[in-house]
């Protein structure tokens, strides 16, 4: 059992929130209070959109402890579209082909069980599932 | 001041179920201490990644110590995820050259097969960043297979290029006695073969494994002159880290630390990297491969598979790597990889690799990876 941890992160987890550097304006995610662009400090929270594209992914057989009830599962690297990248699982994909530079959206999504079995602490975040067609406006 | 390699030992790599991971180690450093003619080592720098998660052990360095008959030396791990074992070297090293310790003794260790599946799964993936890529449940296959089809698709390669990797690996472990895998690949099997991580498949992915190797390491003028076996120098040495999440690069094709720690190591030995007579890498993935033959400047950026596919890695190619199997065919015990790989490079350098010698080696550049060269140390060895 890990709850303080996770308790941290838990901005981070549930809502994208980052940083913004005050000196070049560069944005941040995950936080780590040094821009990694200028090298400055970098405190200024932000809050991402949580919409990008999907950089690469694969399909995952072999998963490690505590993920196995999830497998196969698909991880990605997500290009937000603010800048930074992120690693993480893609859901609600059943219908549909994965492609690189497909849109996607943040959804916050049950990550794993904590502990060795589903009654240890549930371990929440952020997932990304293909972005909603924008309606197209009627022909008519 | 030159620092050699007076000595190198190891055990076959494998399963190894009745054996502990105090005993591997021991195999190891009996065999380099006779190799050296008995030398006696002041210090040991353990290479090992798994122990706390795997065998519930750490405190390795005394462990070992006291186990191999060296109680009271100074002795102590080195981490560095799959990197572990060529840090370990750097450290051996340091304390060589700093003129500090006469005789250090170097062993990588790791025993995998104190646990299974799943466990053993979650101990290696501990090696990501764990509040960002590895509570997502993505593993260092995962990772090298999302770097695959990114390569796959940036630089428009055929769908089997990165096939040469595993065959040459294959072909030449079916020389190397220690080997997990000594069986040549028939042509067109890597095509079939089924996936791991799509679109890595079962022949991309070096095997988990069990195995220890020493090296001893000492000043050259403590060695006589008529000294056998020869020793190897030790002509560059050096350490370079990238982030540590994959997501965190601007550009994840870019084995960035790997690039560094080649020139660094290139430039301390005085040797230009198109002088190489082979060059042991971290085919663990074979994308890593190329990546790295990409970084070492040894081919283009989006080239590196065209080495392998043109045979230019062979023992009589170009540039041949993984002369003794590599990562792909030796096996993988993670910590312990990167003093295997030295080990080989040794054999070469002293005109012992028996049907696997690369024809008139004297230089040598070793390099092993922690994650997808978040770490990257990199050697250079030459023949006396
Ligand atoms: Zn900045």
């Amino acid at each position: 059992m890990e709850i303080p941890r996770h308790w941290r992160l838990k901005k981070q987890r549930y809502a994208l929130v980052g940083e913004v550097c005050p000196h070049c304006e560069a944005k941040i995610f995950p936080p780590r209070d040094v821009c990694p662009e200028c090298g400055d400090e970098a405190k200024t929270l932000f809050e991402f959109s949580g919409r990008g594209e999907v950089y690469s992914y694969t399909t995952l057989h072999n998963a490690p402890a505590g993920y196995q009830a999830y497998a196969p599962y698909t991880v990605a690297l997500v290009k937000l579209e603010e800048g930074p990248m992120v690693t993480a699982q893609l859901t609600d994909i059943d219908n549909q082909p994965v492609e690189v530079g497909m849109p996607v959206e943040m959804v916050t999504r049950k990550l794993r069980a904590e502990g060795d079995d589903d009654r240890g602490m549930l371990v929440y975040g952020y997932k990304f599932r293909p972005m909603e067609l924008q309606p197209l406006a009627a022909a008519d | 001041m030159d620092v050699v390699i007076a000595g190198i030992g190891q055990t076959s790599v494998g399963e190894h179920w009745h054996v502990s991971l105090r005993e591997l180690a021991f195999q190891a450093i009996e065999a380099a201490r006779v190799d050296a003619g008995g030398l006696l080592p002041q210090a040991l720098f353990v290479g090992n990644m798994l122990a706390p998660k795997v065998s519930g052990q750490a405190h390795l360095g005394v462990l070992i110590a006291d186990f191999a008959g060296l109680r009271g030396i100074e002795a102590y791990t080195i981490e560095a995820a799959g990197a572990s074992g060529g840090a370990a070297l750097r450290a051996g090293y340091l304390a060589v050259k700093s003129g500090f310790v006469d005789v250090a003794l170097v062993v990588g260790v790791e025993k995998l097969t104190d646990k299974v599946g799943p466990e053993v799964e979650s101990a290696i993936a501990t090696s990501l960043d764990s509040d960002y890529e590895a509570v997502q449940g993505v593993t260092p296959l995962a990772q090298a297979a999302m770097i695959m089809r990114r390569y796959f698709y940036e630089y428009e390669v055929p769908q089997n290029a990165l096939a040469g990797f595993p065959v040459t690996a294959h072909a030449n472990g079916v020389g190397n006695s220690h080997a997990m895998f000594r069986k040549a690949l028939k042509p067109g099997l890597y095509e079939r073969v089924g996936m791991l991580s799509e679109p890595l498949n079962m022949f991309d992915a070096a095997p988990d494994a069990d195995g220890a190797a020493a090296v001893l390491l000492t000043r050259a003028e403590l060695i006589p002159p008529d000294a056998s076996p020869t020793p190897v120098r030790i002509a560059g040495s050096s350490i370079a880290t990238d982030t540590l999440s994959l997501h965190d690069r601007p550009d994840p094709l870019d084995f960035r630390a790997a690039r560094i720690s080649v020139g660094q190591a290139c430039h301390q030995a005085g040797i230009v990297i198109g002088e190489m007579d082979f060059f042991e890498l971290c085919d663990i993935y074979s994308v890593y491969a190329a990546l790295s033959l990409e970084a070492a400047g040894l081919a283009e950026r989006g080239q590196g598979w065209v080495l392998a596919e043109e045979g230019q890695i062979s023992l009589k190619g170009r540039i041949p790597i993984s002369t003794l199997g590599g990562v792909k065919a030796r096996g993988n015990p993670w910590g312990a990889t990167g003093v295997y790989q030295v080990v080989e490079a040794v054999q070469q350098l002293r005109g012992e690799a028996g049907v696997n010698q690369v024809p008139a080696a004297e230089k040598a550049l070793v390099q092993c990876l922690g994650g997808p060269a978040s770490t990257a140390v990199t050697h250079v060895l030459t023949a006396l």
